[in-house]
């Protein structure tokens, strides 16, 4: 059983750069006290391996920020939350993904509990992860057609029918 | 695909005759045609209990025993809408796939149209068993890409609810783990007791459910008059409550029976899966992010972390009660120690002005009106904060654009990853054991599907 400490890990950078060594492209950035790595999806599998093998043993959330209209540059970013019990802190990946071709590794091989989350993220986004044992919808049902979550999904967009008119609208 | 042969009369018992020439011969080519297509799988896939993953076949297993039953969504005892593919053979669980969505409302889609303010109403939905937690991690994260500082009476008020609001989700945990196993009297005693917390609840914020009390910013109000005499009541009543519940199960035979090495998953199963909470704790590992990652003020509080040793459902009831136990604890110190002050912040970007001041000034109203309306802007940035739910990590992941409304709210729902202990915890167990691990993982399923 992996012990934790009550106070947040002192310096802790040693353990940051150890990870981060075996991929030079990552960028490290500070967001509101968290400590967040900024990674392409070529390099997301090593970088997560080297976590996991680092001491981050959970994954904690895997989820999609849709940034329609303000970034140019790619319009999703996919948001890993990782969880380290022994030393008592969390890690957050980014991995921006463009518009034309939404996919990243699945990380359903280094934690196995990233199945359900990614099939949200599928269900929600429509961002493929490749590898994925069973990339289906989760939330929504099977024959819906587009994905909810993203920004140009309109609030109301599902035609309703009334019983006295069979007729969609 | 082997055909199975009927005769007119067969007694069981002695040697099956040969199958009659004309059942094989004497069907026309298009229904053999049709019966060479149906396979096994299409048939399933036809039936609707075809379960699509990586799971290969085992061959070895006799199909006549094998039997794919669908459990729920409307069972009792699946806690709302979640339907179980379970897999039989015979009498054994080999295979369990969770399927939910039943209850998939959108919630967070609908939190990117509702400003900061009224995010509120919106994610005290998600666990309606345990809203005031929602109401917290939500106002937190907000807080945090805020940056502002929450009066001390505003974090004890805050964290006397949801310790309170831990009692009564645990209780109702406890009352249907034992009613799905059978045990009636606890369900009873459970939501007794729950009673005594849902009027304080009602008293304090005016609603049973879903208060939308904790707000960004602080709390929507002050505790009403007389509370340190209702929360001594709660305290006293459910402390003598909890000592029928140790009469009822604790060394109940038939409960322990029923619980006692049923349902185990193992520390580095629940890390690997992502299984926090109670449902962790049971296993050993003492991981309360009250205690390594506190929020609004609870390290000033003296509890202690309840683990238990073998992760079975026996020792995530005795969790569950112990955890009531120090909840108890907590509530008991805020109520002696509850620090005087303002109940919000007193940061006019977030909260409105006082009352006082708004009979007396024109531009005190309109501040008044246009936070409510409008609402206030919240700083460009992006954020994650997790609090300890009642049923483990509840985390919130927040952008923000700069506008009054979020460019996307996630609910990390603890619900929702505890499901996938589920085929770990039935795999090779009896089908009768399928209730008491479903109950023990607590799951809402308002909090699975949001």
């Amino acid at each position: 059983m992996p012990e934790h400490s009550a106070d947040p890990a002192p310096s802790g950078d040693q353990l940051l750069d150890s990870i981060l060594q075996s991929v030079p492209s990552a960028e490290t950035v500070r967001s509101l006290g968290d400590e967040v790595v900024r990674v392409s999806a070529s390099d997301l599998i090593g970088l997560v391996e080297e976590a996991r093998n680092g001491g981050f043993e959970m994954c904690v959330d895997i989820t999609v920020a849709d940034y329609l209209g303000i970034r140019t540059d790619h319009r999703f970013e996919v948001v890993i939350n990782l969880l380290s019990l022994q030393h008592n802190r969390r890690l957050r990946l980014l991995v921006p993904v463009g518009e034309d071709d939404p996919e990243v590794p699945s990380l359903v091989g280094i934690y196995p509990g990233a199945n359900l989350m990614e099939r949200e993220a599928y269900d929600m986004f429509g961002i493929r992860f490749a590898g994925h044992p069973d990339l289906t919808r989760i939330l929504m049902p099977d024959d819906w057609v587009g994905h909810p979550l993203r920004r140009d999904f309109e609030v109301g967009s599902v035609p309703v029918q009334f019983k006295a008119s069979p007729q969609v609208s | 695909m082997a055909k199975t042969t009927t005769t007119d009369i067969w007694i069981s018992g002695t040697e099956a005759p040969e199958p009659a020439d004309w059942m094989v011969a004497g069907t026309d080519e298009g229904a053999q045609e049709m019966v060479r297509h149906e396979t096994e799988e299409r048939d399933r896939e036809q039936r609707g209990s075809r379960v699509m993953d990586d799971w290969v076949v085992d061959d070895t297993i006799d199909d006549d025993e094998r039997m794919i039953v669908n459990m729920g969504p409307q069972h009792p005892s699946t806690h709302g809408v979640l339907r179980l593919n379970i897999e039989l053979e015979g009498e054994i669980v080999r295979r369990v796939k969770p399927i939910i969505g039943y209850l998939h409302t959108g919630m967070e889609k609908t939190a990117e149209t509702l400003t900061f303010l009224q995010g509120g109403t919106n994610v005290t939905r998600m666990d309606y068993l345990a809203p005031l937690h929602n109401e917290l991690c939500y106002s937190l994260a907000v807080e945090k890409l805020l940056g502002v500082e929450i009066p001390p009476r505003a974090q004890a008020i805050r964290v006397l609810l949801t310790e309170l609001n831990r009692v009564s989700s645990h209780l109702v945990a406890t009352a249907t783990n034992g009613m799905d196993i059978g045990a009636l009297s606890m369900m009873m005693y459970g939501f007794r007791e729950r009673e005594l917390i849902l009027e304080f609840f009602e008293k304090t914020t005016g609603l049973r459910m879903n208060h939308n009390f904790i707000r960004p910013g602080g709390v929507a109000a002050d505790l009403p008059d007389g509370w340190r005499e209702d929360v001594d009541q709660i305290i006293v009543r459910i402390t003598a409550a909890l000592g029928d519940y140790e009469d009822l199960l604790k060394e109940n035979p038939i409960w322990k029976g029923r619980t006692r090495g049923v349902g185990i998953i193992t520390a580095e199963e629940c890390l690997a899966y992502g299984i926090t909470g109670p449902t962790l704790r049971a296993t050993g590992m003492d991981w309360d992010l009250r205690k390594t990652q506190p929020y609004s003020g609870i390290e000033a509080y003296d509890f202690e972390v309840v683990t238990g040793s073998r992760g079975d459902v026996y020792d995530r009831y005795r969790v569950r009660i112990g955890e009531i136990t120090q909840s108890l604890r907590i509530v008991e110190q805020v109520m002696h120690s509850m620090p005087k002050g303002d109940y919000k912040t007193g940061d006019r970007k977030v909260s409105p002005p006082p009352r006082q001041r708004i009979n007396e000034s024109m531009e005190a109203l309109i501040h008044h009106f246009k936070i409510y309306t409008e609402g206030f802007q919240v700083p460009v940035g992006e954020t994650y904060q997790a609090i300890e739910g009642p049923r483990g990590e509840l985390g919130c992941y927040l952008v923000s654009d700069g506008s009054g409304t979020p460019q996307r709210m996630h609910t990390r729902a603890p619900s929702f990853s505890n499901l996938a202990a589920l085929p770990i915890m039935m795999a090779d167990s009896l089908v009768a054991d399928t209730v008491a691990c479903i109950a023990s993982l607590d799951p809402v399923m308002g909090d699975v599907d949001r």
